[in-house]
């Protein structure tokens, strides 16, 4: 069954369940054994669902047998970032601290796709508590890049991107705080969508920063990511901050045309640290853009360098306050300690990775009486700043485009001891999600056997425009069909 | 003692009272007091990853009413922030609060203290979550082998109501607490039910010589839940200030607590090691935007506060103690005018209702609100006695059947036979019987003697058991004696 499911994209799979050319559990079973198969090399994810998972497509096939009309999303098997919250199944948040979390509850985009029929295989490994740009940052394990063992799948969405990549679910879901959805799809040759912010429930989603965070689709085509908008986004009362509009059908956009359709490059996202391959590649896409027929113009965001500064201060100052209930009196890891308050320490010592206690200082030292007006009051004026440049750009431009990400994957590591050269990284993603604006990141071609994405960033709440400007985008060109080989790989590193 | 001589004392005053919203300001989950530990909880009130707050508008609704009756102004725009700190009753170790921008500002109440009145500012007040509750297993957190944590009370709704420092006495403290509680009442904002801890207090405190201008250091005292405490940890902490003053010391600026059973107050943490609770907004909740329509639809739903409420009570010729009495409490207040309502003479009605109806409240430890009888009932009994049908000294005995058996002073009388005699013919007969029996009594009448006729009136209330309309019983008597 697996040379007819695997591969497929979640439209083509749909056809595959409604002509009855497999079925949801063969098709689960499909997937189950894929996993079982690259998994112990790639190590996406977390905690693998086999029971449910096949009770679920029992369900789906059960209504196949009934006659009923499926859903665009039913029967298709997908994954979950582990810090969005799965009722009985263990949400960990690639965290020690988390180990043993089992919610009672489900996030709003787990009971969403679980409505929109979709078959949950697990919950993949990203940075803990999503404060990375590798995946290295996790408790449990490294997740490989599939196109190339020795380097890192970007992150913190890692696991996310390599379960798409490595056809280990259909999509997923990943959440994008600085960029975690779009640098990781970037680097393992997939589509990633961060939506406007409010655009989707957070609902379930456990907080990095509060402000910034925001649940996207990882997916191997654009249709797919809009089929899978049009299950997860839409007003949510749970979440204060959910955008109360009704949702677009984002399908709709998918049209291979961009005639006359302005896009703006910011030079800003072209300068110093933009490896000159990826600068070349982001080149030639420009180029395919303009034969297409869209007019495209450089621009200027002109306080984009104070983008990482300003992301750094707001997203660790969320995150000290976010974090600090996890002090082993509730749930979660518990340290034994003599009093009340040796048990939050020794708890928060023991139960927290070096990267997450380095922004918890960073984010308290931000709010602290006496700097938070140099920090993170600053910091808030900067972003103001750079959202208007954002409104100014989109007065001349109906997108713009960058890199996904200035490098192509890099080695394991080799940015671990040089934590700034990690942050910097994230300055093509960062600004967007200080503005709330959308953006996806689309396969544009490769350095050395590594994917590189193109960045599109929209207006907030025209996620159509991307959609469109992506779909034709990939409509003519070919990334998006080459695969990693990872027969061989899996070979290579199987044997060591 | 030197401190009223030499000093005086600056109080500002902080009132954290619950709103009784059915439910939580973040979540659905039930306000209600007490229940099996940790029952009334939910993700949300739990600090659960993931979970998020959503504001329950009614708590807004209560704020704005609350605002609106302690003459503040109702912001526009406010919002919440959150305020930092690691301590096991909070779930997520931050509270949800509002710092810079609260829902209500710049209001105030007018009090009285012996005749003088006086008005005391509000400077603000906020929304904020409630904490839940520790329970140790011995004294505190830090001595306690074991403490439990119950979040039932964690998400109920607080408004934080922060004065000016405009006290300069005890009494006036006592008496802005007194018009709070009523004020909030009246409202029906809160229940006030300071035995449940739904009001907490905390106190701020200095003494500066007499006729300075600048505040000496002040201390806080937090925690305070009964006004006697408040009256008591003042009292203590004025003496204490005035001792370190007099030894030509410095008071310390710090946060204080209150020894309940020792009557001290000790101190808590310094300036110093004060908590730097790292206000931010926060991210979760969007800012709240109040218009003015919204303002005015609550505006609506004011009572008649009580100063509004004993100044018309006084226009109908109760004097201004008696109003005062009377409008003390929302619950008297609206049983009085609920019982007027039914018709009758508002002075009379006072007197009963300020009198043998009290009486029988406090003596059977009722509340206005539990008690048995109507403010119809009550009406009713007070025409009957209006009619002549019953005398007063038989309706207070009728009242306290009313109360045990809850039934119309009518039917009482009824069931009873309790209706005045006023048939001429048959006290007649009654009174040829008394006068035949007493003879000796008559003659000392007739005599001169005027006091006899007391013991003669007596004898036929006796022989009716009280029932005779005594005007009549009186004037055929002496008709009869003088003939
Ligand atoms: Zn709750």
């Amino acid at each position: 069954m697996e040379s007819l499911s695997i591969g497929k994209s979640v439209s083509e799979l749909h056809e595959l369940l409604v002509n009855k050319n497999i079925s949801a559990t063969e098709l689960t079973k499909a997937y189950i054994d894929r996993i079982q198969a690259v998994d112990p090399d790639l190590q996406a994810y977390l905690t693998v669902l086999e029971d449910q998972a096949l009770t679920q497509a029992a369900e789906v096939d059960q209504r196949i047998a009934q006659g009923e009309v499926l859903g665009a999303l039913e029967g298709i098997p997908m994954a979950l970032k582990d810090n969005m919250c799965t009722e009985g199944v263990r949400t960990s948040c690639a965290s020690k601290m988390l180990e043993n979390f089992i919610p009672p509850y489900n996030a709003t985009v787990t009971d969403r796709l679980r409505t929109a029929g979709t078959i949950l295989l697990g919950k993949v490994n990203m940075d803990e508590f999503a404060m990375g740009s590798s995946t290295e940052n996790s408790y449990f394990t490294k997740t490989r890049n599939p196109w190339n063992l020795e380097y890192v799948p970007g992150g913190s969405s890692g696991g996310a991107a390599v379960a798409v990549a490595a056809d280990e679910a259909a999509f997923s879901l990943g959440s994008d705080t600085g960029g975690s959805i779009r640098q990781p799809a970037a680097f393992c040759g997939v589509v990633g969508m961060k939506p406007t912010y409010g655009a989707v429930s957070r609902y379930g989603l456990i907080a990095y920063a509060s402000s910034l965070d925001q649940i996207g689709p990882l997916t191997k085509t654009v249709r797919d990511n809009a089929l899978v908008m049009n299950a997860i986004a839409g007003y949510d009362p749970l979440d204060s901050t959910s955008v109360p509009q009704d949702k677009p059908d984002y399908t709709k956009f998918l049209v291979n045309d961009i005639k006359g359709l302005k896009i703006g490059f910011p030079r800003e996202y072209f300068g110093e640290g933009i490896d000159p391959d990826v600068a070349r590649g982001i080149q030639a896409s420009i180029q395919t853009l303009i034969n297409l027929g869209a007019e495209v113009a450089e621009c200027s965001l002109p306080h984009t360098e104070y983008a990482i500064p300003a992301y750094y201060l707001i997203a660790t100052a969320e995150a000290s306050s976010n974090l600090a209930r996890y002090d082993g009196v509730r749930y979660g890891f518990r340290a034994e300690a003599d009093d009340v308050l040796g048990m939050f320490r020794q708890t928060r010592a023991e139960g927290f990775g070096p990267e997450v206690k380095r922004r918890i200082m960073l984010g308290t030292y931000a709010l602290s009486s006496g700097y938070y007006d140099a920090y993170y009051l600053k910091a808030q004026k900067v972003r103001t700043l750079i959202k208007q440049d954002f409104d100014r750009a989109f007065e001349k431009f109906d997108i713009l485009l960058s890199p996904a990400a200035p490098t192509p994957a890099f080695k394991f590591g080799e940015k671990v001891a040089d934590p700034l050269a990690m942050y910097l990284s994230d300055i093509t993603t960062v600004p967007i999600n200080l503005a709330g604006i959308p953006a996806i990141s689309i396969p544009a071609g490769f350095v050395n056997g590594l994917p590189i994405g193109l960045q599109l960033m929209g207006k907030a709440l025209d996620e159509g425009t991307l959609y469109r400007a992506a779909y034709t985008f990939e409509q003519n060109t070919q990334y998006h069909t080459l695969k990693p080989n990872l027969a061989r790989e899996v070979l290579t590193c199987g044997s060591r | 003692m030197v401190v009223a001589d030499k000093y005086e004392m600056v109080c500002g005053l902080e009132v954290h009272v619950e709103l009784q919203t059915k439910t939580k300001i973040f979540c659905g989950c039930t306000t209600e007091f007490g229940g099996e530990q940790n029952t009334h909880v939910c993700p949300v009130c739990l600090g659960m990853p993931g979970a998020l707050p959503v504001l329950n508008r009614e708590v807004v609704n209560y704020a704005i009413k609350a605002g609106l009756a302690l003459d503040c102004e109702i912001a526009e725009f406010s919002k919440f922030d959150r305020k930092n700190y690691f301590y096991p009753d909070l779930s997520k170790n931050y509270q949800t609060s509002q710092f810079d921008l609260p829902i209500c500002i710049k209001g105030g109440l007018e009090i009285e203290v012996e005749g003088d009145k006086k008005w005391i500012g509000i400077t603000r007040a906020h929304m904020e979550e409630d904490a839940g509750k520790l329970v140790h297993s011995g004294e505190t957190i830090t001595t306690s082998n074991e403490s439990s944590v119950d979040y039932n009370r964690a998400g109920v709704p607080l408004l934080e109501i922060v004065s000016e420092p405009d006290m300069r006495s005890i009494p006036e403290v006592l008496a802005y607490l007194e018009k709070l509680v009523q004020i909030l009442e009246y409202t029906e904002v809160s229940d006030c039910r300071l035995e449940q801890g739904s009001v907490r207090f905390d106190v701020n405190v200095s003494l500066r010589p007499i006729g300075a201008t600048t505040l000496g250091t002040r201390t806080e005292t937090k925690n305070l839940n009964s006004f006697s405490s408040v009256r008591r940890c003042m009292e203590y902490e004025v003496a204490r200030q005035a001792r370190v003053l007099e030894a030509g010391e410095k008071v310390v600026q710090e946060t204080r607590t209150w020894d309940e059973g020792q009557g001290i107050t000790l101190s808590l943490r310094s300036k110093e090691e004060a908590h730097d609770y790292r206000y931010f907004p926060e991210p979760d909740l969007v800012p709240l935007v109040i218009d003015r329509e919204w303002v005015e639809k609550i505006r609506k739903t004011l009572p008649e506060l009580p100063a509004a409420r004993r100044a018309r009570l006084q226009t109908l010729g109760l004097s201004a103690y008696d109003a005062g009495v009377i409008t003390q409490a929302k619950d008297m207040a609206d049983f009085f005018d609920a019982a007027l309502s039914c018709g009758g003479d508002a002075k009379t009605l006072a007197n009963w209702v300020m009198g043998d109806f009290t009486r029988l409240l406090n003596t059977n430890q009722c509340s206005v609100a539990d008690s048995p009888i109507s403010a119809k009932q009550l009406a009713e009994l007070l025409t009957l006695i209006d009619k002549g049908t019953l005398s007063g000294k038989i309706a207070k005995s009728v009242l306290e059947q009313m109360y045990s058996t809850s039934k119309d002073p009518s039917r009482i009388v009824k069931e009873k036979g309790l209706a005045q005699i006023s048939d001429e013919g048959a006290l007649l007969g009654i009174i040829d019987g008394v006068i035949a029996a007493n003879p000796q009594s008559v003659e000392d009448y007739r005599a001169g003697k005027d006091r006899a006729i007391g013991f003669l009136v007596g004898q036929i209330m006796k022989a009716t058991k009280g029932q005779a309309n005594p005007g009549l019983v009186n004037q055929l008597l002496k008709e009869k004696l003088s003939s």
